[in-house]
């Protein structure tokens, strides 16, 4: 898992899955989705965010509703990572299959609106280059990080599938 | 009737102290123990989807994999969220569940006939010691009924119909204890908006919360899943009641039979990660403000708050026993001029014993409004949304921004009881004042 860099996009605590993934547009596809994704705390959330960047929140990010648009949208938007001080169960399980990757970090909330920084999953860091600072994240257990390098549990499935057809590949 | 037996290859060893979580977990993962924060493979017992996280996303992703559930017997698919279906896209997301059902021969369609968490144990699919994966996040609920339950998305869902298996990190369990007994007009979700008040919304901390104390062992089984349900708004993975002669007698109304109360318990010494005591004869309603349901606070902080619209809906808040404490404060009295009183009955079933009791009727004649059986508008996803303008009291389980409609109508969560005497009263309401 390489390191990815872009500008920090910051909430605060309990961000929840309707404010990610709005209920309703959640009959609509995931582009549809992903334009209103946090526009109850930030309206310009989705316009302004560019391919790399990594959104940055306090604690029990995801909190709510099962529902994985709530990854998928930040994961259409481009967002290459979230780094929150804790997660909710079930949106970590989500963004992991989803191909998301997430990183819990104590120290989140040294992280400034618009800061440049480098997240780095193998090394469970987070880099914030323009201002010196590193902060150590929760590593990744294996078995997460195996789904995450298959780019997430739909082609980590189809993997698997292929090897058990072709158990012998030449 | 469909009632998947639990795998029967497995024995849970006596030996060590074990709690209910670990010893849930210990079966479905064959194994004589588990650690709690060891990973773990689970075979499941039973997936449950509905509508709108289900068929209409796990399919085609089956498709791609060429793949079909790994035991259709197993899996149980529920209409609930788009129905009735009122555009184009209800519509096809209906028909989506509807027809996967029939491609892959699970027999277990049920079909507007309620909510999933309400449907699963009132159609007789759950029973004490299964594991169950539900592709909704008030899975827990199936926990009121000794089941290890949680909730997943669809593409982990896919991978639990492809394999039958699914990972669980061993939780810990958080035991919460309610001593003494709730006093009149107060009910399990003041309990629950207590424990959010007091504990947060990852008070849970993704790990098995357990249920216990006096007042919690006199609750009806509605009640028991009214906690277990909102195990989710304290976040928690699943929320777990030792089953007991209470849970025997409700399963068997419901057509299951040889139900074990012995074997799904915590061994009192089993260690867990910590206990909450609480009072349940001093707990006053309680009521949570905009936009959390951890913004609980006793009644009378936010009495007199002037409302639009009362809401009793949910998997949380419109089964029968929700409709009975309703009604026991509506009969004989008018909801307030210019509030919208609305009634989604959780259940087909609940709805019509509602009828044939008159409890219904008693809510009607008040003014009450009756929306059809579904989740309606507690997730904002059908016709029924609120606007800008409305402060809304609701039975439901959250009140984040947005969620139950505009982003600017605020929403305060309540028990039946509160939510009724505030249609009454116009504004949020003690519901004691009026028993
Ligand atoms: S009633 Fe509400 S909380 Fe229950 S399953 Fe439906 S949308 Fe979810």
């Amino acid at each position: 898992m390489t390191a990815t860099r872009g500008r920090a996009f910051v909430f605060g605590d309990d961000v929840d899955t309707d404010a990610l993934a709005p209920g309703a547009w959640i009959k609509f596809g995931v582009e549809e989705i992903a334009r209103h994704c946090l526009e109850a705390l930030d309206p310009s959330f989705a316009a302004r965010v560019r391919p790399g960047d990594v959104v940055v929140a306090g604690r029990n990010f995801g909190a709510g509703s099962s529902r994985e648009q709530a990854a998928a949208a930040l994961r259409h938007l481009g967002v290459a990572a979230v780094v929150a001080r804790s997660f909710a169960g079930i949106f970590h399980r989500n963004a992991i299959n989803l191909g998301l990757p997430v990183l819990e970090c104590e120290r989140a909330d040294a992280v400034r609106a618009g800061d440049a920084l480098a997240v780095d999953i193998a090394g469970a860091c987070v880099e914030l280059p323009e201002r010196g600072l590193v902060l150590a994240c929760t590593p990744v257990p294996d078995h997460l990080k195996a789904i995450l390098d298959a780019g997430g549990l739909l082609p980590w499935l189809e993997r698997r599938i292929a090897a058990q057809r072709n158990p012998n590949p030449p | 009737m469909i009632v998947p037996t639990p795998h029967p290859d497995r024995t849970v060893s006596p030996a060590s102290p074990q709690t209910l979580a670990q010893k849930l977990v210990a079966r479905a993962a064959g194994r004589g123990r588990v650690t709690p924060g060891e990973i773990v493979t689970c075979r499941v017992d039973l997936a449950m989807m509905h509508d709108s996280g289900g068929p209409r996303r796990v399919g085609p992703m089956l498709e791609r994999l060429g793949a079909k559930p790994w035991d259709p017997s197993r899996v149980v698919v529920v209409t609930d969220h788009y129905v009735p279906v009122h555009d184009e896209e209800s519509r096809r997301i209906v028909a989506v569940a509807r027809d996967f059902a029939a491609q892959h021969s699970v027999r277990a369609l049920h079909d507007g006939i309620g909510i999933c968490h309400v449907v699963l144990p009132e159609q007789g699919h759950l029973r004490p010691g299964m594991f169950v994966v539900g592709g909704d996040s008030h899975s827990p609920t199936g926990g009121a009924f000794g089941c290890y339950a949680f909730g997943v998305g669809a593409t982990e869902m896919l991978g639990v119909l492809v394999t039958g298996e699914i990972w669980l990190k061993v939780p810990h369990t958080v035991r919460i204890r309610w001593d003494g007994r709730f006093g009149p007009g107060v009910s399990a979700k003041d309990a629950m908006l207590r424990l959010c008040g007091a504990l947060g919304m990852d008070g849970g901390g993704y790990h098995a919360v357990e249920y216990c104390g006096e007042a919690v062992e006199a609750l009806s089984m509605r009640e028991r899943m009214t906690m277990a349900n909102m195990t989710a708004e304290l976040g928690g993975q699943a929320g777990l009641f030792a089953p007991d002669a209470t849970t025997r007698a409700w399963l068997g109304e419901a057509g299951v039979h040889e139900v074990d109360v012995e074997t799904w318990r915590s061994d009192p010494s089993a260690a867990v990660l910590a206990e909450h005591r609480f009072d349940a004869s001093s707990l006053a309603p309680q009521v949570a403000a905009p936009h959390s349901p951890a913004n609980a606070a006793p009644v009378d902080v936010h009495a007199g708050t002037p409302l639009t619209a009362a809401y009793l809906g949910a998997c949380t808040g419109a089964k029968l026993d929700d409709l009975r404490m309703a009604a026991s404060i509506l009969r004989g009295r008018r909801c307030a001029e210019g509030l919208r009183l609305m009634v989604a009955p959780a259940s087909r079933r609940d709805e019509t014993i509602a009828r044939e009791e008159g409890t219904l009727g008693a809510l009607l004649e008040a003014g009450a409004e009756l929306l059809p059986t579904a989740c309606g508008a507690c997730a904002g996803y059908g016709a029924h949304r609120f606007g800008d303008d409305d402060v809304v009291i609701a039975s439901t389980a959250r009140n984040f921004r947005g969620r139950m409609g505009a982003p600017g109508s605020r929403v305060y969560l309540a028990s039946p009881y509160t939510v009724a005497a505030s249609a009454v009263a116009g504004t949020i309401a003690d519901p004691r004042e009026f028993l």
